[in-house]
């Protein structure tokens, strides 16, 4: 088996809020011999800046492609909204080459040139299409007891469809759920779905962005699910930080578990809670951890 | 989608803003131009108004003055001042659930993006990315890395995190972007080399 070696861009909130998430996906790298080389000057993937102007937020997207690609790496991201930026950024640059030209312009000034050969993939892609899920369930140690859980990748995992190759079907995902149930786990159906987690519109009114997350909230407590799986800490930020005030604010109580999907896999592969980071998650998935036998520290010896 | 929606749409609008009824002389007819200009609105004339981005919309389902096909329509109208003044510009939460689904491939979503750069350019940032141009700017990234981030990371033994602000820096002020930030303001000098084809200026800058 080749090894696989890429540049990890962890982006802006993985490293601050979600060290759970990058703790536990930095391990699944490991277990599966995946190698991820940390590019210290990686700034901003420019998603905020999108908004303001398109023009500095493609640039941003490029400075970090332009920076993988002089280590002659491919980028590996973690955070969905990155994702979806230097996805994006990255499908432009290689079909237009006046803006290509016009980025290269700007990057000139720190001695930086975007050439279009870097390939950009969210982490669990990787997993995905390069360890591939009948590698995965091999690996499975510990029986996760078909544990309902919900599947809520982000919508920038694949949209907009055509930046992302159409490696999934965007009205019919499956690659998630896939990945899901190869670690024993079972992606359970619920009516909302689709819903997005209302997270780039929290800063502009509040109340539209709970009620956003709370609808989704609900809908998978109601399909009887145990835990929300993710892979985005910005959708993380609606659903577990905010959770409880949008409990408040609707009136409703979830006290739903969100586990990102490189700690529930790593459950499955036999690595302990603290491992995989579980002190940092807020709503704890204690109920759930009993059930599958995964206690905090491995026995001594 | 039903056939009121047009009148329900007008209604909405004149709840929402004044004057009461939409007087067609003082629309303008280049407000379409003008975000064909900007980059991914070059498609917002192929909308024929369909209503299945409206439809697929999870912000419309909640907040009714957020309307994506009649966002459109006011555009195409020449509304200009209605949309860029609007709160509801900068309502859309990028699901892309509309651009999968248009049948005429207007790509909603950036297009939207397009029309919120036009706000900017005429003076109507929201407070929200102000704040945001200034971290990002001063940190080269949304959240800082200082001491307590990088005690956290440490004790779970993951590497350190650094800043790289002056990159960053070096871009906005290429693309003029710079002078939105509150440095910039505070500096209350508009001197950038904004020579990357960048025409964003804010509302009441001097020019160069
Ligand atoms: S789906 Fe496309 S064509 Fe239909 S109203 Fe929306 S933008 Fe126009
Ligand atoms: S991308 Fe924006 S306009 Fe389109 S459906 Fe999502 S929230 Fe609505």
């Amino acid at each position: 088996m080749s090894k696989k070696k890429f540049a990890l861009y962890l982006g802006c909130t993985v490293p601050v809020r979600a060290q759970n998430y990058e703790l536990s996906a930095r391990l699944i790298a490991k277990h599966f011999g995946i190698e991820l080389v940390d590019i210290p000057s990686f700034t901003c993937c420019g998603f905020p800046i999108k908004s303001v102007d398109q023009r500095s937020s493609l640039v941003m997207a490029a400075r970090n492609l332009a920076l993988a690609e002089k280590q002659g790496l491919d980028m590996v991201t973690l955070c969905t909204a990155c994702t979806g930026t230097q996805v994006e950024a990255n499908h432009q640059l290689k079909h237009d080459v006046k803006k290509l030209a016009q980025v290269n312009e700007i990057l000139k000034k720190e001695d930086l040139e975007y050439k279009g050969t870097v390939n950009v993939r969210h982490f669990a892609r990787v997993l995905y299409e390069d360890i591939g899920i009948e590698r995965i369930k091999q690996e499975v140690k510990v029986d996760l007891q078909s544990l309902p859980v919900a599947a809520h990748p982000g919508c920038h995992f694949f949209k907009p469809s055509e930046a992302f190759e159409n490696f999934d079907d965007p009205e019919n995902p499956h690659v998630y759920d896939d990945l899901i149930n190869a670690t024993g786990a079972r992606s359970n159906p619920y009516s909302e779905r689709e819903l997005c987690c209302g997270g780039a519109i929290l800063g502009i009114r509040v109340d539209v962005a709970y009620a956003m997350a709370g609808k989704k909230l609900a809908s998978i407590k109601d399909s009887g699910s145990e835990a929300m799986i993710l892979i985005c800490p910005f959708c993380n930020v609606m659903y577990e930080q905010n959770q409880k005030k949008i409990e408040k604010e609707l009136e409703q109580k979830f006290a739903m578990p969100c586990i990102y999907y490189t700690q529930l896999l790593g459950l499955a592969l036999g690595y302990t809670p603290d491992e995989l980071g579980f002190k940092i998650n807020r709503v704890k998935p204690t109920k759930i951890l009993e059930r599958i036998g995964a206690v905090s520290e491995k026995p001594a010896g | 989608m039903n056939e009121n929606q047009d009148a329900e749409a007008v209604d909405e609008v004149t709840k929402a803003k004044e004057p009461k009824v939409i007087k067609f002389d003082e629309l303008d007819p280049n407000f379409k131009y003008e975000i064909q200009a900007e980059p991914s609105g070059e498609f917002i004339t192929r909308c024929y108004a369909c209503g299945t981005c409206t439809a697929s919309c999870p912000v419309r389902s909640i907040e009714e003055t957020f309307n994506p096909r009649r966002i459109i329509h006011m555009a195409l109208l020449g509304m200009k001042e209605q949309v860029l003044a609007s709160e509801f510009v900068w309502l859309c939460s990028t699901c892309y659930a509309c651009h999968e689904r248009c049948p005429q491939d207007v790509r909603i979503t950036e297009m939207m993006n397009a029309l919120k750069n036009l706000a900017v350019k005429n003076g109507y940032i929201h407070p929200a990315f102000t704040a945001q141009i200034d971290l990002i700017q001063g940190h080269g990234r949304l959240y800082e890395a200082d001491a307590f981030v990088n005690k956290k990371r440490a004790k779970i033994e993951l590497p350190e995190l650094t800043e790289s602000p002056d990159p960053i820096k070096t871009i906005f002020k290429a693309t003029g972007l710079y002078l939105y930030s509150s440095e910039a303001k505070e500096a209350g000098s508009a001197s950038t080399d904004a020579d990357a084809g960048a025409t964003t200026k804010p509302e009441g800058s001097k020019d160069e």
